[in-house]
């Protein structure tokens, strides 16, 4: 009898750990699968047992609970107060569309007979059978764009890389998920690791690369462990190695953790973490497709794109562009997060609006109390009032409506929020984080904290707020890269949206 | 988390392994931490001559990074989130608690990709969910 548990570390970070161990302990026979997670976190832990009318669901499930769930013959599907019925009739997952994220939590994570039973490899089989262009055809015609944020149609990218004349090439993935508020590179790693190999096997045989990095944050551990097994298993399996599945083709791919740099999740710096060194942002040009890891031509992609690689290459571009809106094409992974009531991933098609997805997923605070803001795209992304609700959640909607999509990470805010604290945060994070090698980002934020602090404290605040102004519009115009110019993004906005929280203390509530 | 005491000889075999690591300076010293606990000072000269670098190299990632650490660590390691979506849920406010009970065990994380589950903190290496003064308490050593 197989009983899922998931190792996804938020389920275990509110105990999975230790449901898996008593339903071992205390239920003979049963076969425990560390599953990723569904995705509904506030159901976390959510255990599920397989039975004849399919995987029956229980959450959220705490240690206290697995007498009772016992006594209720749960192996069976018994009926308990935790029962959440049927899984695949659960309505928050069965409304989703699921893409990217289709076997998380769905298979064993380091099982590659499960992934194969689930639709994978075919994506890359069929790769190693066409040639780079036609590869590169199908991907730019899917209008897959990167999902790290930027948007970057990822097939032009690869056909920069592929007409680089080099003898080494090299799939960089970065996975420096470092945006507050994102948690689905985590989530894909943890739960389906081996759609990213397969992904990034797919961009080496195109481009004609025969090693990879994954530039995994220090903060994942647990993502890290689960990868390194994935690796591990995919080349004894022939998937990586001197020849993938048996073709001409070679793949070498290592993980690389990060040291706890947020900038190093931009492109560049990255690259030079990689290399060993400081985080230093590079300028461009060149590209990384033309001078990338170690001057050679480097793919440069984000985890969500490239595991959306292999469903592009399974089922064809067709299938995929025949979602979204306008030029975003194809599905977004959407993590709710910060005071929410059902956070969790929520994979629909671009042009979803804000207020279905935080409304309507999402349920409304954890708080009980109005929402106030919602922080669009992670720390460099806007915040909007519930008068933006009605805004489509695609790339250019988005920056239409003065933000930005990001990596798709939405933070709920209730109405305890102080807009200042939230602008003077993005300036003294920017302040910890900057590389340090533009003049704007290094000595901007600083004083942009600064500046903010006079404001809250009542100081000559309407000329504090020009200046402020003043100084977001050096920053975005004069910053190296996105760190330095888009941290205005969060403190203009605050003030734009939310200018009855920059008066000065004294003149407030 | 024991680690092994600072040692030459421990750091060279340690080295030995990345011989052939494209770029290991990083990796090098990550290495050492997890080793030894902390990248002591003597290892700047030691990587530097390994990979062919100058000390100023070495000593330049050693000191860009947030996480290696250049004396060693107590006995407990925690870390609140103090990014945005764990400040929606009260994460400033508990990181103030946690600092005024426990002091120095304690740094700033900045996400932990938990972030529908917030506040969130690690505790010497383990994630903790809808974290607390009590449960953060409860799973140091």
């Amino acid at each position: 009898m197989k009983i899922y548990v998931p190792g996804d570390s938020a389920a275990i970070s509110v105990g999975a750990d230790l449901v898996a161990e008593a339903i071992a302990a205390k239920v003979s026979g049963a076969t425990i699968i560390r599953n990723g997670s569904r995705g509904a976190l506030w159901l976390e832990p959510m255990v599920e047992v397989e039975t004849e009318k399919g995987r029956i669901a229980y959450g959220p499930v705490s240690v206290d609970d697995i007498d009772s769930l016992i006594a209720a013959d749960f192996i069976h599907g018994g009926v308990h107060e935790l029962s959440l019925g049927e899984t695949e009739k659960i309505e928050w997952l069965a409304s989703q569309d699921r893409v990217t994220f289709k076997r998380v939590g769905i298979i064993d994570p380091l099982s590659i007979a499960d992934y194969e039973a689930h639709g994978g490899l075919v994506g890359l089989r069929r790769a190693i059978s066409m040639s780079s262009s036609e590869i590169i055809d199908e991907v730019t015609e899917s209008g897959v764009r990167g999902r790290g944020g930027a948007g970057f149609p990822a097939g032009i990218k690869w056909k920069t890389v592929a007409g680089a004349i080099s003898e080494q090439k090299y799939i960089c993935c970065n996975a420096d998920e470092g945006d507050s508020g994102t948690f689905a590179d985590r989530m894909l790693i943890e739960g389906d690791p081996y759609t990213l190999i397969e992904g990034m096997t797919i961009a080496a045989v195109a481009v004609g690369a025969t090693r990879g990095y994954v530039y995994l944050r220090s903060e994942y551990p647990y993502a890290i462990a689960t990868l390194q097994k994935a690796i591990d298993a995919a080349h004894a399996f022939g998937l990586l190695g001197s020849s993938v599945l048996g073709s001409k083709f070679a793949f070498e791919l290592k993980i690389r953790a990060g040291a706890g740099s947020y900038v190093c999740g931009e492109e560049t710096a990255m690259l030079e973490s990689l290399e060993g060194k400081r985080g230093v942002v590079r300028a461009k040009p060149p590209l990384p497709a033309i001078e990338g890891l170690f001057g050679k031509p480097t793919v440069i992609n984000n985890v969500l794109t490239l595991s959306t690689i292999p469903a592009v290459m399974a089922d064809g571009a067709a299938a995929y562009k025949a979602r979204g809106v306008g030029r975003s094409l194809g599905t977004q992974v959407f993590q709710l997060a910060g005071n929410i009531k059902r956070g969790g991933i929520v994979e629909k098609p671009f042009g979803i609006s804000i207020e279905e997805i935080v409304n309507g997923y999402g349920a409304g605070t954890l708080s009980g109390s109005p929402i106030r803001a919602v922080q669009i795209g992670g720390p460099l992304g806007a915040y909007f009032g519930t008068d933006k609700f009605a805004t489509s959640l695609d790339y250019e909607s988005m920056i239409a409506a003065g933000g930005m999509l990001g990596h798709g990470g939405i933070v709920v805010f209730d109405s305890s929020v102080d807009l200042a604290q939230q602008a003077r945060f993005a300036m003294a994070f920017c302040a910890i984080e900057s590389c340090g090698k533009c003049t704007p980002c290094r000595i901007g934020s600083t004083r942009g904290v600064e500046t903010i602090d006079l404001i809250i404290q009542g100081v000559k605040v309407e000329e504090n707020k020009k200046l402020l102004l003043d100084l977001c519009e050096v920053m975005t115009d004069g910053s190296l890269c996105a760190m330095g110019g888009l941290t205005p993004m969060p403190v203009k906005s605050a003030m734009i949206n939310f200018p009855e929280d920059f008066t000065g203390e004294v003149n407030r509530r | 988390m024991s680690f092994a005491p600072w040692s030459k000889d421990a750091a060279l075999v340690v080295l030995a392994t990345l011989r052939d690591e494209e770029g290991p300076v990083l990796l090098a010293l990550q290495a050492l931490q997890r080793e030894f606990g902390y990248v002591d000072k003597e290892a700047v000269g030691l990587v530097a001559d390994y990979f062919n670098k100058s000390r100023a190299d070495v000593h330049g990632v050693l000191t860009f990074y947030h996480d290696l650490l250049t004396s060693a660590p107590g006995d407990n390691q925690i870390s609140v989130c103090v990014a945005e979506a764990c400040q929606a849920v009260g994460s400033r406010d508990l990181e103030k608690q946690v600092k005024a009970k426990f002091g120095d065990e304690v740094h700033d994380g900045y996400c932990y990709g938990n972030c529908a589950l917030g506040p969130s903190a690690m505790v010497n290496g383990c994630i903790i969910g809808r974290a607390s003064l009590d449960k953060i308490a409860k799973a140091r050593r």
